[in-house]
Protein backbone atom coordinates (compact mmCIF):
# COMPACT_ATOMS: atom_id res chain seq x y z
CA UNK A 1 0.00 0.00 0.00
CA UNK A 2 1.52 3.31 -0.97
CA UNK A 3 1.18 6.27 1.39
CA UNK A 4 -0.94 9.21 0.30
CA UNK A 5 0.61 12.67 0.21
CA UNK A 6 -2.22 15.14 0.70
CA UNK A 7 -2.52 18.90 0.40
CA UNK A 8 -1.99 19.95 4.02
CA UNK A 9 -4.22 22.36 5.92
CA UNK A 10 -2.75 25.82 5.53
CA UNK A 11 -4.58 27.57 8.34
CA UNK A 12 -8.21 28.40 9.00
CA UNK A 13 -8.63 30.76 6.10
CA UNK A 14 -7.29 28.57 3.32
CA UNK A 15 -9.24 25.60 2.11
CA UNK A 16 -7.89 25.08 -1.40
CA UNK A 17 -4.80 25.55 -3.50
CA UNK A 18 -3.58 25.30 -7.08
CA UNK A 19 -0.57 23.10 -7.78
CA UNK A 20 1.96 25.31 -9.59
CA UNK A 21 4.86 22.90 -9.97
CA UNK A 22 6.41 19.70 -8.73
CA UNK A 23 10.04 19.61 -7.64
CA UNK A 24 10.14 15.80 -7.84
CA UNK A 25 9.26 13.22 -10.48
CA UNK A 26 8.01 9.64 -10.08
CA UNK A 27 10.87 7.41 -8.96
CA UNK A 28 12.48 10.20 -6.91
CA UNK A 29 13.46 9.47 -3.33
CA UNK A 30 11.78 11.80 -0.83
CA UNK A 31 12.32 12.33 2.86
CA UNK A 32 10.57 14.15 5.69
CA UNK A 33 10.77 17.92 5.31
CA UNK A 34 11.65 18.00 1.59
CA UNK A 35 9.87 20.73 -0.36
CA UNK A 36 8.24 18.72 -3.14
CA UNK A 37 5.68 21.09 -4.65
CA UNK A 38 4.69 24.73 -4.94
CA UNK A 39 1.04 25.57 -4.35
CA UNK A 40 -0.68 28.85 -5.14
CA UNK A 41 -3.03 29.99 -2.38
CA UNK A 42 -4.84 33.15 -1.34
CA UNK A 43 -1.66 34.00 0.55
CA UNK A 44 0.70 33.63 -2.37
CA UNK A 45 2.85 30.72 -3.48
CA UNK A 46 3.55 28.25 -0.69
CA UNK A 47 6.32 25.64 -0.61
CA UNK A 48 4.75 22.36 0.45
CA UNK A 49 6.90 19.84 2.27
CA UNK A 50 6.34 16.11 2.40
CA UNK A 51 6.39 14.23 5.71
CA UNK A 52 6.90 10.72 4.38
CA UNK A 53 10.17 8.88 3.71
CA UNK A 54 10.04 6.80 0.54
CA UNK A 55 9.98 6.80 -3.22
CA UNK A 56 7.47 8.84 -5.22
CA UNK A 57 5.25 6.44 -7.12
CA UNK A 58 2.77 8.68 -8.87
CA UNK A 59 1.80 12.32 -9.16
CA UNK A 60 -1.99 12.44 -8.87
CA UNK A 61 -2.65 16.17 -9.23
CA UNK A 62 -0.98 17.88 -12.18
CA UNK A 63 0.20 21.51 -12.23
CA UNK A 64 -2.56 24.00 -12.95
CA UNK A 65 -5.18 22.05 -10.99
CA UNK A 66 -7.06 23.65 -8.07
CA UNK A 67 -7.89 21.20 -5.28
CA UNK A 68 -9.30 21.37 -1.73
CA UNK A 69 -7.21 20.81 1.38
CA UNK A 70 -6.91 17.09 2.08
CA UNK A 71 -6.77 16.05 -1.58
CA UNK A 72 -4.26 13.31 -2.40
CA UNK A 73 -1.53 15.00 -4.45
CA UNK A 74 0.81 12.04 -4.91
CA UNK A 75 1.41 8.46 -3.90
CA UNK A 76 4.61 7.42 -2.15
CA UNK A 77 5.99 3.92 -1.69
CA UNK A 78 7.08 3.79 1.91
CA UNK A 79 10.14 1.83 2.96
CA UNK A 80 9.40 -0.69 5.69
CA UNK A 81 5.86 -1.68 6.66
CA UNK A 82 5.99 0.10 10.02
CA UNK A 83 6.35 3.45 8.30
CA UNK A 84 2.93 3.18 6.68
CA UNK A 85 1.40 5.75 9.00
CA UNK A 86 3.56 8.86 8.79
CA UNK A 87 3.44 11.06 11.84
CA UNK A 88 1.87 14.46 11.29
CA UNK A 89 4.26 17.32 10.61
CA UNK A 90 2.74 19.57 13.24
CA UNK A 91 0.20 19.42 15.98
CA UNK A 92 -2.26 21.05 13.59
CA UNK A 93 -2.87 18.08 11.31
CA UNK A 94 -6.58 17.98 10.71
CA UNK A 95 -8.40 15.40 12.77
CA UNK A 96 -11.65 13.72 11.86
CA UNK A 97 -13.00 16.72 9.99
CA UNK A 98 -13.51 16.01 6.33
CA UNK A 99 -10.70 13.48 6.13
CA UNK A 100 -12.88 10.92 4.38
CA UNK A 101 -12.30 7.21 4.11
CA UNK A 102 -12.51 6.43 0.44
CA UNK A 103 -11.25 3.76 -1.91
CA UNK A 104 -8.81 4.69 -4.69
CA UNK A 105 -11.44 3.77 -7.29
CA UNK A 106 -14.08 6.00 -5.69
CA UNK A 107 -11.55 8.76 -5.39
CA UNK A 108 -10.69 8.47 -9.08
CA UNK A 109 -14.38 8.62 -9.95
CA UNK A 110 -14.77 11.70 -7.71
CA UNK A 111 -11.95 13.38 -9.59
CA UNK A 112 -13.53 12.54 -12.94
CA UNK A 113 -16.89 13.92 -11.83
CA UNK A 114 -15.41 16.92 -10.03
CA UNK A 115 -17.00 15.87 -6.74
CA UNK A 116 -15.57 17.27 -3.50
CA UNK A 117 -14.89 14.16 -1.42
CA UNK A 118 -14.73 16.15 1.81
CA UNK A 119 -18.41 17.08 1.43
CA UNK A 120 -19.66 13.46 1.13
CA UNK A 121 -21.19 11.15 3.72
CA UNK A 122 -19.98 7.60 3.19
CA UNK A 123 -22.48 4.72 3.22
CA UNK A 124 -19.86 1.97 2.88
CA UNK A 125 -18.21 -0.10 5.61
CA UNK A 126 -17.07 2.06 8.52
CA UNK A 127 -18.54 5.13 6.82
CA UNK A 128 -16.27 4.79 3.80
CA UNK A 129 -17.24 6.67 0.65
CA UNK A 130 -18.25 4.37 -2.18
CA UNK A 131 -18.34 4.97 -5.94
CA UNK A 132 -22.15 5.15 -5.63
CA UNK A 133 -21.86 7.90 -3.02
CA UNK A 134 -19.67 9.81 -5.42
CA UNK A 135 -22.02 9.36 -8.36
CA UNK A 136 -25.00 10.47 -6.31
CA UNK A 137 -23.13 13.65 -5.47
CA UNK A 138 -22.21 14.37 -9.08
CA UNK A 139 -22.68 18.10 -9.55
CA UNK A 140 -25.78 19.04 -11.52
CA UNK A 141 -25.42 21.60 -14.33
CA UNK A 142 -26.67 24.17 -11.80
CA UNK A 143 -23.97 25.38 -9.45
CA UNK A 144 -24.14 23.41 -6.21
CA UNK A 145 -25.24 25.32 -3.11
CA UNK A 146 -22.32 26.94 -1.37
CA UNK A 147 -20.66 24.93 1.36
CA UNK A 148 -20.61 26.84 4.67
CA UNK A 149 -17.47 29.02 5.00
CA UNK A 150 -16.75 28.76 1.30
CA UNK A 151 -18.70 31.68 -0.20
CA UNK A 152 -15.92 34.25 0.20
CA UNK A 153 -13.48 32.03 -1.67
CA UNK A 154 -16.01 31.53 -4.43
CA UNK A 155 -16.73 35.22 -4.62
CA UNK A 156 -13.01 35.79 -4.93
CA UNK A 157 -12.69 33.90 -8.19
CA UNK A 158 -11.28 36.24 -10.77
CA UNK A 159 -10.39 38.81 -8.14
CA UNK A 160 -6.89 40.27 -7.87
CA UNK A 161 -4.29 38.81 -5.51
CA UNK A 162 -4.85 41.48 -2.86
CA UNK A 163 -8.60 41.07 -3.00
CA UNK A 164 -8.32 37.30 -2.69
CA UNK A 165 -6.24 37.65 0.43
CA UNK A 166 -8.71 40.19 1.83
CA UNK A 167 -11.55 37.73 1.19
CA UNK A 168 -9.60 34.97 2.92
CA UNK A 169 -8.91 37.15 5.96
CA UNK A 170 -12.55 38.24 6.09
CA UNK A 171 -13.73 34.61 5.94
CA UNK A 172 -11.46 33.52 8.78
CA UNK A 173 -12.28 36.52 10.98
CA UNK A 174 -16.02 36.20 10.35
CA UNK A 175 -15.84 32.58 11.40
CA UNK A 176 -13.85 33.58 14.48
CA UNK A 177 -16.34 36.25 15.55
CA UNK A 178 -19.28 33.92 14.84
CA UNK A 179 -17.96 30.87 16.65
CA UNK A 180 -15.60 32.02 19.37
CA UNK A 181 -16.89 33.76 22.51
CA UNK A 182 -13.95 36.10 22.88
CA UNK A 183 -12.91 37.89 26.03
CA UNK A 184 -10.28 40.63 26.01
CA UNK A 185 -7.78 41.78 28.61
CA UNK A 186 -5.06 44.38 28.55
CA UNK A 187 -2.14 45.08 30.81
CA UNK A 188 0.34 47.98 30.71
CA UNK A 189 3.87 46.84 31.43
CA UNK A 190 7.04 48.78 32.27
CA UNK A 191 9.53 47.26 29.83
CA UNK A 192 12.41 49.65 30.50
CA UNK A 193 14.65 46.84 31.73
CA UNK A 194 13.99 44.92 28.51
CA UNK A 195 14.67 47.87 26.21
CA UNK A 196 17.86 48.73 28.11
CA UNK A 197 19.04 45.13 28.01
CA UNK A 198 18.25 45.00 24.29
CA UNK A 199 20.17 48.20 23.51
CA UNK A 200 23.21 46.92 25.42
CA UNK A 201 23.03 43.53 23.70
CA UNK A 202 22.71 45.08 20.24
CA UNK A 203 25.62 47.46 20.83
CA UNK A 204 27.87 44.56 21.86
CA UNK A 205 27.22 42.03 19.09
CA UNK A 206 27.81 42.01 15.31
CA UNK A 207 24.92 43.43 13.29
CA UNK A 208 23.81 39.94 12.21
CA UNK A 209 23.14 39.02 15.85
CA UNK A 210 21.08 42.05 16.78
CA UNK A 211 17.63 41.37 18.18
CA UNK A 212 14.33 43.16 17.72
CA UNK A 213 12.04 43.78 20.68
CA UNK A 214 9.49 41.53 19.02
CA UNK A 215 11.86 38.58 19.46
CA UNK A 216 11.66 39.08 23.24
CA UNK A 217 7.87 39.20 23.04
CA UNK A 218 7.71 36.00 20.98
CA UNK A 219 9.86 34.13 23.47
CA UNK A 220 7.95 35.55 26.46
CA UNK A 221 4.64 34.38 24.99
CA UNK A 222 6.05 30.92 24.31
CA UNK A 223 7.33 30.55 27.87
CA UNK A 224 4.03 31.73 29.33
CA UNK A 225 2.23 29.08 27.24
CA UNK A 226 4.46 26.45 28.76
CA UNK A 227 3.58 27.61 32.28
CA UNK A 228 -0.20 27.90 31.89
CA UNK A 229 -2.45 25.55 29.94
CA UNK A 230 -5.41 26.75 27.91
CA UNK A 231 -3.84 29.21 25.47
CA UNK A 232 -1.68 27.19 23.07
CA UNK A 233 -3.77 24.61 21.25
CA UNK A 234 -6.86 23.99 19.18
CA UNK A 235 -10.59 23.91 19.81
CA UNK A 236 -12.16 21.42 17.41
CA UNK A 237 -15.25 19.24 17.39
CA UNK A 238 -16.44 20.65 20.70
CA UNK A 239 -13.27 20.12 22.69
CA UNK A 240 -9.97 21.78 23.43
CA UNK A 241 -6.63 20.05 22.99
CA UNK A 242 -3.49 21.63 24.35
CA UNK A 243 -0.73 21.46 21.72
CA UNK A 244 2.21 19.26 22.67
CA UNK A 245 4.70 21.94 21.61
CA UNK A 246 4.35 25.72 21.45
CA UNK A 247 4.63 27.20 17.96
CA UNK A 248 4.12 30.96 18.16
CA UNK A 249 2.74 32.44 14.93
CA UNK A 250 3.85 35.96 14.14
CA UNK A 251 1.45 38.28 12.35
CA UNK A 252 3.36 39.81 9.44
CA UNK A 253 1.85 42.77 7.58
CA UNK A 254 2.48 42.69 3.85
CA UNK A 255 3.26 45.87 1.95
CA UNK A 256 0.25 46.79 -0.13
CA UNK A 257 -2.10 45.19 2.37
CA UNK A 258 -2.79 41.79 3.78
CA UNK A 259 -1.52 39.73 6.62
CA UNK A 260 -0.03 36.30 7.19
CA UNK A 261 0.84 34.60 10.46
CA UNK A 262 3.48 31.90 9.94
CA UNK A 263 4.96 30.14 12.96
CA UNK A 264 8.36 29.96 14.55
CA UNK A 265 8.28 26.28 15.43
CA UNK A 266 9.31 24.93 18.85
CA UNK A 267 9.47 28.54 20.00
CA UNK A 268 9.94 27.94 23.70
CA UNK A 269 13.11 25.88 23.23
CA UNK A 270 14.96 28.30 20.95
CA UNK A 271 17.66 30.62 22.26
CA UNK A 272 16.93 34.26 21.39
CA UNK A 273 19.53 34.56 18.62
CA UNK A 274 18.27 31.39 16.87
CA UNK A 275 14.68 32.57 17.34
CA UNK A 276 15.61 35.93 15.79
CA UNK A 277 17.23 34.20 12.78
CA UNK A 278 14.02 32.22 12.23
CA UNK A 279 11.90 35.33 12.71
CA UNK A 280 13.93 37.33 10.18
CA UNK A 281 13.85 34.51 7.62
CA UNK A 282 10.11 34.12 8.12
CA UNK A 283 9.32 37.81 7.55
CA UNK A 284 11.57 37.92 4.48
CA UNK A 285 9.93 34.84 2.96
CA UNK A 286 6.45 36.06 3.88
CA UNK A 287 7.05 39.32 2.02
CA UNK A 288 8.68 37.55 -0.93
CA UNK A 289 5.62 35.25 -1.07
CA UNK A 290 7.55 32.07 -0.36
CA UNK A 291 6.35 30.58 2.91
CA UNK A 292 6.28 26.87 3.67
CA UNK A 293 3.03 25.04 4.24
CA UNK A 294 4.14 23.75 7.65
CA UNK A 295 4.89 27.31 8.81
CA UNK A 296 1.40 28.50 7.94
CA UNK A 297 -0.34 25.50 9.47
CA UNK A 298 1.74 25.29 12.63
CA UNK A 299 0.76 28.20 14.92
CA UNK A 300 -0.73 27.14 18.25
CA UNK A 301 -1.09 30.80 19.33
CA UNK A 302 -0.38 34.07 17.51
CA UNK A 303 1.43 37.23 18.55
CA UNK A 304 0.46 40.43 16.76
CA UNK A 305 2.98 43.15 17.51
CA UNK A 306 2.33 46.60 16.08
CA UNK A 307 5.95 47.70 16.15
CA UNK A 308 7.38 51.18 16.40
CA UNK A 309 5.44 54.42 16.04
CA UNK A 310 2.06 52.75 15.93
CA UNK A 311 -0.82 52.92 18.40
CA UNK A 312 -0.87 51.99 22.09
CA UNK A 313 -2.96 48.85 22.01
CA UNK A 314 -4.58 46.22 19.80
CA UNK A 315 -7.65 44.10 20.55
CA UNK A 316 -6.73 40.98 18.64
CA UNK A 317 -9.10 38.45 17.05
CA UNK A 318 -8.39 34.76 17.48
CA UNK A 319 -7.56 32.71 14.41
CA UNK A 320 -9.58 29.49 14.67
CA UNK A 321 -9.03 26.70 15.61
CA UNK A 322 -6.62 28.47 17.97
CA UNK A 323 -7.95 29.74 21.29
CA UNK A 324 -5.80 32.76 22.09
CA UNK A 325 -3.91 35.64 20.52
CA UNK A 326 -1.56 38.09 22.21
CA UNK A 327 -1.30 41.71 21.06
CA UNK A 328 1.44 44.23 21.71
CA UNK A 329 1.21 47.95 21.01
CA UNK A 330 4.18 50.24 20.44
CA UNK A 331 6.75 50.66 23.18
CA UNK A 332 6.43 54.31 24.23
CA UNK A 333 7.94 56.59 26.87
CA UNK A 334 5.33 57.56 29.45
CA UNK A 335 5.20 59.05 32.97
CA UNK A 336 5.20 56.14 35.41
CA UNK A 337 5.20 55.93 39.18
CA UNK A 338 8.21 54.15 40.68
CA UNK A 339 8.73 54.23 44.47
CA UNK A 340 6.31 57.13 44.82
CA UNK A 341 8.00 59.29 42.18
CA UNK A 342 6.84 60.06 38.66
CA UNK A 343 9.57 59.03 36.25
CA UNK A 344 9.74 58.51 32.48
CA UNK A 345 9.66 54.81 31.64
CA UNK A 346 9.31 52.71 28.49
CA UNK A 347 5.88 51.08 28.63
CA UNK A 348 3.96 48.66 26.49
CA UNK A 349 0.30 47.63 26.45
CA UNK A 350 -0.02 43.86 26.19
CA UNK A 351 -3.43 42.49 25.31
CA UNK A 352 -5.05 39.10 25.07
CA UNK A 353 -7.97 37.82 23.06
CA UNK A 354 -8.96 34.42 24.41
CA UNK A 355 -11.70 31.83 24.07
CA UNK A 356 -14.33 31.58 26.83
CA UNK A 357 -15.03 27.97 25.87
CA UNK A 358 -11.57 27.16 27.23
CA UNK A 359 -10.53 29.78 29.80
CA UNK A 360 -11.86 32.66 31.89
CA UNK A 361 -10.55 36.15 32.46
CA UNK A 362 -8.98 35.09 35.72
CA UNK A 363 -6.68 32.60 34.01
CA UNK A 364 -6.21 35.01 31.11
CA UNK A 365 -4.99 37.66 33.57
CA UNK A 366 -2.49 35.20 35.02
CA UNK A 367 -1.33 34.41 31.50
CA UNK A 368 -0.70 38.06 30.61
CA UNK A 369 1.06 38.54 33.94
CA UNK A 370 3.40 35.64 33.07
CA UNK A 371 4.22 37.20 29.70
CA UNK A 372 4.92 40.52 31.44
CA UNK A 373 7.08 38.83 34.09
CA UNK A 374 9.28 37.28 31.38
CA UNK A 375 9.90 40.75 29.94
CA UNK A 376 11.10 42.11 33.26
CA UNK A 377 13.99 39.61 33.17
CA UNK A 378 15.08 39.63 29.52
CA UNK A 379 18.46 38.12 30.36
CA UNK A 380 16.74 34.84 31.23
CA UNK A 381 14.73 34.64 28.00
CA UNK B 1 32.58 56.48 -3.37
CA UNK B 2 30.87 59.10 -5.55
CA UNK B 3 27.35 60.16 -4.73
CA UNK B 4 25.49 58.77 -7.73
CA UNK B 5 27.02 55.28 -7.80
CA UNK B 6 26.56 55.15 -4.03
CA UNK B 7 22.89 56.10 -4.33
CA UNK B 8 22.41 53.40 -6.99
CA UNK B 9 24.15 50.80 -4.82
CA UNK B 10 22.01 51.71 -1.80
CA UNK B 11 18.88 51.42 -3.92
CA UNK B 12 20.01 47.98 -5.10
CA UNK B 13 20.52 46.82 -1.53
CA UNK B 14 17.19 48.29 -0.52
CA UNK B 15 15.28 46.31 -3.13
CA UNK B 16 17.33 43.24 -2.34
CA UNK B 17 16.11 43.22 1.25
CA UNK B 18 12.62 44.43 0.27
CA UNK B 19 11.91 42.73 -3.07
CA UNK B 20 8.32 43.94 -2.91
CA UNK B 21 9.47 47.58 -3.32
CA UNK B 22 9.73 48.99 -6.85
CA UNK B 23 13.06 50.89 -7.04
CA UNK B 24 11.68 53.21 -9.75
CA UNK B 25 9.16 54.61 -7.27
CA UNK B 26 11.58 55.48 -4.46
CA UNK B 27 11.62 59.22 -3.74
CA UNK B 28 15.07 60.16 -2.34
CA UNK B 29 13.89 62.84 0.09
CA UNK B 30 11.03 60.94 1.74
CA UNK B 31 11.50 58.48 4.58
CA UNK B 32 11.24 54.80 3.64
CA UNK B 33 8.75 54.33 6.43
CA UNK B 34 6.37 56.86 4.92
CA UNK B 35 6.81 55.52 1.38
CA UNK B 36 6.43 51.81 1.87
CA UNK B 37 5.84 50.88 5.49
CA UNK B 38 9.50 50.22 6.24
CA UNK B 39 9.55 48.65 9.69
CA UNK B 40 12.16 47.68 12.26
CA UNK B 41 12.76 44.32 10.56
CA UNK B 42 13.47 46.08 7.25
CA UNK B 43 15.84 48.50 8.98
CA UNK B 44 17.73 45.63 10.61
CA UNK B 45 17.99 43.75 7.30
CA UNK B 46 19.15 46.96 5.64
CA UNK B 47 21.88 47.44 8.28
CA UNK B 48 23.00 43.84 7.77
CA UNK B 49 23.16 44.35 3.98
CA UNK B 50 25.13 47.62 4.32
CA UNK B 51 27.59 45.84 6.59
CA UNK B 52 27.98 42.87 4.27
CA UNK B 53 28.15 44.75 0.97
CA UNK B 54 29.72 48.10 1.86
CA UNK B 55 31.63 47.17 4.99
CA UNK B 56 29.91 49.84 7.08
CA UNK B 57 28.81 48.87 10.58
CA UNK B 58 25.81 51.04 11.45
CA UNK B 59 25.16 51.11 15.20
CA UNK B 60 21.54 50.85 16.26
CA UNK B 61 21.68 54.40 17.59
CA UNK B 62 22.32 55.63 14.00
CA UNK B 63 19.35 53.87 12.40
CA UNK B 64 17.45 57.17 12.18
CA UNK B 65 20.20 58.45 9.85
CA UNK B 66 19.27 55.72 7.31
CA UNK B 67 15.63 56.77 7.13
CA UNK B 68 15.58 57.92 3.47
CA UNK B 69 17.74 57.49 0.37
CA UNK B 70 19.15 61.03 0.71
CA UNK B 71 19.93 60.48 4.40
CA UNK B 72 21.58 57.13 3.61
CA UNK B 73 23.87 58.66 1.01
CA UNK B 74 24.83 61.53 3.31
CA UNK B 75 25.57 59.10 6.14
CA UNK B 76 27.45 56.54 4.06
CA UNK B 77 29.49 58.82 1.80
CA UNK B 78 32.27 59.58 4.30
CA UNK B 79 32.20 56.00 5.65
CA UNK B 80 32.51 53.97 2.45
CA UNK B 81 36.04 53.57 1.10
Amino acid sequence: MPSEFRLPALGADMDEGTILEWHVAPGARVKRGDVVAVVETDKGAIDVEIFIDGVLREIVVQPGTKVPVGTVLALVDVEGAEAAAPSPPMAVQRGGDGRAKISPAARRRARELDVDVASLHGTGPDGAITIEDVERAKPSPEPSPPVPQRPPARAAEGAGEGEKMREAIAAAMSRSKREIPHYYLSHTVDVTSATEWLAAHNAAVPVTQRLLFAALLIKAVALACRELKGFSGYYRDGRYDEASAVHVGVAVALRGGGLVAPAITETADKPLVALMDDFRALVTRARAGRLRASELAAPTIILTSLGEDSVDAVFPIIQPPQVAIVGAGSVVERPWVVDGKIVPRQVLVLSLGADHRVTDGRLGAQFLARVAAQLVHPESL
Amino acid sequence: MDRDPLARRVLELLTEIAPDVDPATVIPGIDFRDQFDFDSMDTLNFAIALNRELGVEVPETDYARLASLDKCVAYLEPRVK
